[in-house]
């Protein structure tokens, strides 16, 4: 029964019990009365009716007034505070009910915030513990992934389906020399989160690794597998696979990680020993055959005649000069691949000379200085060995001539990297020298067995002594190989700040299908890309002069994985459209022209939705060019434009700038293809949410809302 | 009746030298420098034993060996195989495809006659 209807009964209940004693008293009264009786009552009410009217009716709406005061106090007030109790558990926890009404009511709100308050102080304990734990194993994961971003190996974790969770920078910076294409991304761009590695790898050897590893695991077996791939290009990898177990440490794989070794130069380089070895034996073989029967026939009948003895001779003469010419073209040939296996890492000169003194001073106390450094010269060199063995020459030569100091000189010619070591004293004698080469070296309480010969020899280089006489000094010279270092992994940390992106294990658990209308907006993957173009009129020619790209995987817009292309679109910029773009005319001139960078960014973004801000705008361009590049943007496009028509309809504008600034997001560059494309992918990250509120979850809800939508009538 | 021994090779700096030296034991030596020309000069010729070379331009050392031993009428022909590789497993191909020795380059003429006559006198 409702309240109202309550109180209305209780109004009747109260004007029946005010009146209804004295009418039954009346009654039975009126029956049990004579005749006469009965006349002389009707007299005596008849005048006072008016007053015992009037007083009942008082009575009554007294009554009624505090009927109604109690049900405004008690029974409303109790329903207002249990509406305020409500909005406590649960919209807005900080929310208080205002103590109102008799004391009963009062003490009863008081208790009800006490309790809230208890209740709030326990959830912000246990949020505060979850954040902490949160916050724990966040660094735990940073930690991780800065540890494999410093390795020397590339390494990459995949789930089982073969979607890439982690890859480190050397994996980045591997398959990024791998690729081989005009534009800044081709290839490159295909390792990223949340993308398939069998775009890199062939997918059968993965599976056969993946089963072996089974195979392993149930045969008790350390788990792991090894195979060796061939990459377009002819590149060779080597791969290992280590599984990753399920967290509850059963047998059940749930993933795996992959160092990945390029052993191209390894393969060619033990083909080339080979095939020195092969022309040094086997080749000399036939000649020496020659030779040898030739030899002993001169030997064993020397009474021929002259005639034939000459053409003995000639065999002999012939085929040793033959073979000398061989021995000869084989040493230029392959030089480089007959020095010494001994490991030799690619050092800078000068980080080796600085240890060299460091090590010379500290150890003997004597002052070194340097004079002309190339301080570019990379060399191939065992530097512990290397700088031992200048440290031993410099403790012979306090030995034996007390220098006030050493200098040190590094020049190059050609392959060979001249490493000098110099004194001012007396001319020393070559004998002197040849011992110090030849015994085991030791300096101030260290030795070594090896000779300073040895350790020259292990770096296929040499060693001599030579004089300046106009200086009144002296040098040892070592020479020894130059080495072309790698390009050194150019750090794109500036780049975006917050934790590093190449990694986002909650992708452990994804499902493989990338693009499916009915899965959750958050969960997808996408592309968020814009373009520049030469003017507003695709279909007047105007071209694409830049495209810009980021991925939005699980949420989070990853800054490292994007794409940056100029365009050279083929015709004139227009003059008024270069302050809006700031790209210039020589800018675009030698950049790949669309037919190079659209079937590009197409690899980029394939399997993902694609985001653009006024889609309609860019998808026209792209679309214009289908026929000409056959390629085909065939996947879902989401416009923000739309999305924020969706969130905001009574808004005015939904120009880039405007929401940026209604939805609070600030930007420092912009009007650049990649900065407007970070720039939507953060909008569109902001507009999830307030899609969920709207009851739009899934792709295929956003994309009809959008339709739906005035803005979704422009047509380019 | 001297032996006849049939020198296969396409180097002449080792041919001279073998037929030098044959001729020298009292053989009577022919010279084929190709393999082609071996079954030829092996029909017009008859020796009674082969000093093939294995790396010979048209027809290998090996295929002239092959060849040879399928036809029966030859059964009794000794076949040398002379060879400037030094493998294990090309001595064994060698044998397989009939040979009845097998001589890796350099080697000493002295053992090579030696087994010359060890196979002529078997």
């Amino acid at each position: 029964m409702k309240a109202k209807h309550r109180l209305l009964l209780a109004v009747v209940v109260l004007g029946l019990l005010m009146t209804g004693p004295f009418v039954v008293t009346s009654l039975l009264v009126w029956l049990d009365m004579q005749d006469a009786e009965r006349e002389m009552l009707t007299k005596l009410l008849i005048s006072r009716l008016p007053i015992g009217t009037m007083m009942t009716l008082f009575g009554f709406i007294l009554g009624v007034f505090v009927i109604h005061r109690l049900f405004k106090q008690y029974v409303e007030g109790l329903l207002r505070m249990s509406e305020t109790l409500r909005l406590m558990l649960g919209a807005n926890r900080n929310f208080r009910v205002t103590p109102d009404g008799p004391p009963e009511v009062q003490q009863l709100a008081r208790a009800a915030n006490d309790l809230a308050q208890q209740r709030d102080a326990l959830m912000d304990d246990v949020d505060s513990q979850i954040a902490a734990a949160k916050a724990s194993v966040e660094e735990e994961k940073n930690r991780l992934a800065a540890l494999m971003s410093e390795l020397a190996q590339a390494v990459v974790v995949c789930n089982l389906d073969g979607r890439i969770l982690l890859y480190n920078n050397r994996a980045r910076l591997q398959f990024r020399a791998l690729a081989t294409g005009p534009t800044s991304v081709s290839g490159g761009a295909l390792i990223g989160l949340g993308r398939s590695i069998h775009s890199i790898l062939e997918k059968s050897q993965v599976r056969h690794a993946q089963e072996v590893i089974r195979q392993r695991l149930a045969g008790g077996k350390a788990a792991m597998a090894n195979f060796i791939t061939t990459l377009r290009g002819g590149q060779l990898l080597r791969v290992q696979m280590v599984p990753v177990l399920a967290a509850d440490g059963g047998e059940a794989m749930t993933g795996y990680v992959l160092t990945i070794e390029n052993i191209t130069r390894n393969i060619e380089q033990e083909a080339r020993r080979d095939q020195v070895l092969h022309s040094l034996t086997e080749g000399s073989r036939s000649a020496l055959g020659n030779i040898r029967a030739a030899v002993a026939n001169l030997i064993d009948y020397p009474e021929m005649e002259a005639e034939l003895r000459e053409r003995f001779l000639k065999v002999v003469g012939d085929e040793v000069a033959a073979m000398s010419q061989r021995l000869d073209q084989t040493m230029a040939e392959f030089s480089d691949s007959m020095k010494t296996r001994w490991p030799l890492e690619d050092i800078l000169g000068i980080d080796m000379i600085a240890a060299a003194q460091r090590r010379i001073e500290d150890r003997l106390g004597l002052p070194t200085k340097t004079e002309e450094l190339d301080d570019a010269l990379w060399i191939k060199a065992d530097s512990f060995s290397l700088v031992f063995a200048l440290l031993y020459l410099a403790g012979k030569l306090v030995d034996h001539y007390e220098p006030r100091e050493l200098r040190f000189r590094l020049s190059s010619e050609g392959k060979l990297a001249y490493l000098d070591l110099i004194w001012a004293g007396p001319a020393m004698s070559s004998e002197t020298f040849y011992t110090w080469e030849m015994e085991s070296m030791q300096v101030a309480g260290e030795t070594t067995p090896m000779t300073l010969r040895e350790v020259i020899d292990r770096h296929a280089g040499e060693i001599w002594y030579q004089r300046e006489k106009a200086a009144h000094r002296a040098y040892f010279r070592f020479v020894l190989p130059v080495a072309t270092p790698e390009v050194a992994p150019e750090d794109e940390r500036s780049r975006g700040s917050g934790r590093p992106e190449y990694y986002d294990f909650d992708l452990f658990a994804a499902r493989n299908e990338f693009v499916d209308l009915d899965r959750k907006l958050s969960e997808l993957t996408y592309t968020v890309f814009d373009t520049e173009t030469t003017g507003l009129e695709p279909s007047n020619g105007d071209e694409i002069i830049q495209i810009g790209a980021a991925r939005i995987v699980n949420n989070r817009q990853l800054r490292q994985e994007i794409f940056n292309q100029l365009v050279d679109p083929e015709r004139p910029l227009r003059p008024e459209s270069i302050p809006i773009h700031g790209i210039s005319e020589d800018m675009v001139r030698g950049q790949p022209n669309i037919d190079i960078v659209l079937p590009a960014f197409h690899e980029f973004c394939e399997d993902t939705v694609l985001i653009a801000h006024n889609a309609a705008f860019d998808m026209r361009f792209l679309q214009l060019k289908e026929e000409r590049t056959g390629v085909r943007f065939t996947q879902p496009v989401l416009d923000t434009l739309l999305l924020s028509a969706v969130v905001h309809p009574n808004q005015e504008s939904h120009k880039l700038d405007v929401i940026l600034e209604r939805l609070g997001i600030g930007i420092a560059k912009r009007h650049n293809a990649l900065e407007d494309a970070f720039a939507t992918g953060e909008v569109f990250l902001k507009l999830v949410p307030l899609l969920e509120e709207m009851g739009i979850v899934t792709l295929r809800q956003a994309i009809e809302a959008s339709a739906k939508t005035q803005f979704a009538r422009v047509k380019y | 009746m001297a032996h006849k021994i049939l020198i296969v090779d396409d180097e002449p700096n080792i041919v001279i030298s073998l037929e030098f030296l044959m001729k020298k034991e009292g053989f009577e030596v022919a010279v084929a420098g190709d393999g082609e020309d071996a079954l030829a000069k092996v029909a017009a010729f008859a020796p009674d034993l082969v000093l093939l070379d294995v790396m010979m331009p048209k027809k290998s050392g090996f295929e002239v060996c092959e060849a040879l031993r399928a036809d029966p009428a030859r059964a009794g022909l000794r076949i040398v195989m002379l060879t400037a590789k030094g493998r294990d497993t090309e001595v064994a191909k060698g044998l397989a495809l009939g040979a009845n020795a097998y001589v890796t380059k350099p080697f000493s003429t002295k053992e090579l006659v030696a087994k010359v006559k060890e196979l002529l006198a078997a």
